[in-house]
């Protein structure tokens, strides 16, 4: 217990005299956060649609502010008719441009089927779909509107909407994306900064050689391992403490949940990626070589693999079956569950089992590895 | 009693490559013990070995009676070991690593400011307590890693390579530090390649190739040059004159020390007339011979041309 605090009381000393990497340490999830935070927005809003309408009926003109009105689209353009509408959308001055035949009007007075044009931008699939998503329903809004017409025209009775939709969003009603990328970041930060921290530290000795002096010292492997991952464990805390406050000043995300299932699920989470750390710092000789391995397992699965940007429902099984192996999928869900839902851990013990078992096997994996002879 | 370091056939190979092979000696306790040998010799391996740092092949080292394959723990607890690289962290200062070590081996409270008290005067590191070790000089550099290494008053230490690096003067300063920690019956086992410092030690090893080649006191060692005389020739076309001579039957040995030869013979008085009968013959001259003492050097020269005669032939039939 004694040598476990020497061992951390030097790590501390270290960390402290290198004020540099202490920033890094603490400062840099909070920046990349921001960064992050404000670069990476899902929300589709306010598209440039250009509107070439060839009516100018009192009809087409509800259509065209029905589309502005949404604000979703933006009226980006009012091209004549004739123009190159094709040119429009290369150039990037409109996503999308609406187009209103001339007998739009006289169409719909008489009873008969109006078409409308609408040419969309694809080379942005996630806008497009989305965007399309908007249209399709301003249009099926269009067209009750225009049938309720016609009825109480003939019938002189109004029709009542047969089903009325009234949706109700939960856990983040204004559907921002900020609010659901937050715990994501949380995920991929912390795992980043500690795989890092603890890769390098670990490597630096045996860099310098003053692992060799540690391994002729009558210390055993989980003393070492323990001292040196204390101090990172500490650190990584405040910088998870770090985040969150950033999160709630700039981007206005508040943990519902409890606090201290939130630390929980953190620790847990941090502990595997500690292990992870140690684990490349037994196979990495430099510290060059263990920044890229560190980067490679600890950032890349965590952003690609873990359901933070990309679903995981809809990517191909064999990649599905990779991603039970990334602990940022796990810490993910619950995250998300604590910050947004204010759930419990209750509903997450599958979760928080496969994080235990990840930081076993990584932790296992390593004291295996330091406590094997080289050569 | 229990020698300090006991080996028996210790073997390391690496791959195809035997680094230590089947190398067996005893040191007893309170020894200066050399273990000589070239670069890639086999000496660390084989000090890495004792240490627990490195499995051995086969064969066995116990340190104080310790078997280090069964109990490395209390092998580590007893001794002390100081690298080639003098390992400090560079970015704590002095008191930080005598602080940190004295921890990793079980010091604290009194007795670990003590033994820091004590550290920092024997390393004549007074005043620099709250300097970088970084900052350090080498010759301090190294009195810290041994400062930090004896902290915890093992019984036997090893020290690889502790001089290398280091000027002469800090050097020497050493070497009295090894022969007070000798006189208060520590052992040590230390190996260096520069020959002149083998005179300090109580009993030397010799190895090359991996392979002892000789075992024995300084004294003993020279011995092997008893009945024979080393001439010292100094010739203007030394490397013409090493070839002639290594011909000649009644040349025991001859080798080449920068821009002299030291040529061994049975008897002086013959053995130099007919050294400079030949070189004048051969038109070298002006040639000089005279017989002097043997250096450590000579004898090392001597061991490694016996076991490379030996070696050769077996080596071929493979």
């Amino acid at each position: 217990m004694k040598k476990i605090a020497a061992v951390a009381v030097k790590e501390l000393r270290q960390i402290v005299r290198d004020p540099l990497s202490l920033l890094m340490l603490l400062g840099l999830p909070a920046f990349m956060l921001v960064l992050y935070g404000f670069a990476l927005n899902f929300d589709v809003r306010h598209v440039a649609l250009a509107v070439q309408d060839r009516d100018h009926t009192a009809a087409s003109r509800d259509l065209v502010s029905a589309f502005v009105n949404s604000t979703y689209f933006d009226l980006a353009a009012t091209p004549a008719p004739g123009a190159d509408l094709e040119r429009l959308l290369e150039r990037g001055r409109a996503r999308g441009v609406l187009v209103i035949p001339e007998d739009y009007g006289r169409r719909l007075a008489a009873g008969e089927t109006a078409p409308v044009q609408l040419l969309l931008d694809g080379a942005d699939a996630n806008t497009a779909t989305t965007v399309l998503g908007y249209a399709g329903a301003l249009v099926a809004e269009a067209n009750t509107e225009e049938l309720r017409r016609t009825v109480v025209r003939a019938t002189g009775r109004d029709l009542p909407s047969p089903i009325e939709y009234r949706p109700y969003v939960w856990f983040n009603p204004e559907l921002s994306t900020t609010q659901f990328l937050v715990p994501g970041l949380m995920g991929v930060l912390l795992m980043l900064t500690a795989v890092l921290a603890t890769a390098l530290s670990v490597v630096r000795e045996k860099e310098r050689g003053t692992m060799e002096q540690l391994r002729v010292a009558p210390l055993r492997t989980a003393e070492l391992i323990l001292g040196k991952t204390l101090p990172y464990l500490v650190i990584s805390l405040a910088a998870a403490v770090i985040i969150l406050v950033a999160a709630r000043l700039l981007f206005a995300v508040e943990v519902k949940g409890s606090y201290l299932a939130l630390l929980a699920a953190t620790l847990l989470y941090l502990v595997g990626a500690l292990g992870l750390g140690i684990l490349i710092s037994t196979l990495a000789d430099s510290q060059a070589l263990a920044f890229q391995g560190g980067l490679l397992v600890s950032l890349l699965p965590a952003v690609l693999l873990s359901g933070f940007i990309f679903q995981i429902r809809t990517m191909p099984a064999a990649l599905q079956l990779v991603t039970h192996a990334v602990p940022a999928r796990y810490y993910l869900v619950i995250l998300r569950g604590v910050i947004l839902k204010g759930t419990g851990l209750g509903p997450y013990w599958d979760q928080m089992g496969a994080l235990a078992l990840f930081a076993l096997a990584t932790l296992a994996l390593a004291s295996l590895r330091l406590v094997r002879h080289e050569g | 009693m229990a020698a300090a370091v006991e080996l028996a056939s210790l073997t390391k190979r690496f791959g195809a490559f035997t680094a230590v092979d089947r190398v067996s000696l005893v040191v007893e306790e309170g020894e200066v013990f050399g273990f000589l040998g070239a670069n890639g010799a086999g000496k660390s391996t084989t000090i890495r070995m004792i240490c627990g740092l490195l499995a051995p092949t086969a064969g066995t080292a116990r340190v104080l009676g310790v078997d280090v394959a069964r109990d490395p723990e209390e092998v580590k607890r007893r001794i002390g070991y100081m690298s080639q690289r003098f390992s400090l962290y560079e970015d704590l200062p002095v008191r930080q690593n005598l602080r940190f070590f004295g921890g990793v081996y079980g010091l604290r409270g009194r007795a670990l400011a003590e033994r820091e008290e004590w550290a920092i005067e024997m390393a004549g590191l007074r005043g620099k307590e709250d300097v970088l070790a970084r900052l350090l000089a080498g010759g301090w550099k190294q009195r810290l890693a041994l400062a930090c290494a004896i902290l915890h008053r093992p019984r036997v230490v090893f020290l690889d390579e502790p001089t290398s690096g280091v000027d002469p003067l800090s050097r020497r300063r050493f070497w009295s530090l090894i022969d007070s920690m000798s006189a208060e019956g520590v052992t040590v086992f230390v190996t260096t390649h520069y020959l002149e410092e083998a005179e300090h030690c109580h009993r030397l090893a010799m190895i090359h190739a991996g392979r002892l080649v000789a075992l024995g006191t300084v004294a003993e060692m020279k011995s092997v040059f008893a009945r024979q005389a080393v001439l010292e020739v100094r010739v203007p076309r030394v490397a013409e004159a090493l070839d002639l001579l290594a011909g000649q039957p009644f040349v025991r040995e001859v080798s080449a020390f920068g821009t002299r030869l030291h040529v061994t013979v049975d008897d002086e008085e013959e053995g130099r007339r007919r050294v400079l009968d030949l070189l004048e013959r051969s038109g070298d001259v002006p040639a000089h011979a005279e017989r002097i003492v043997p250096s450590l050097e000579d004898v090392f020269i001597h061991y490694v041309e016996a076991e490379e005669a030996r070696g050769t032939p077996e080596a071929v039939r493979q």
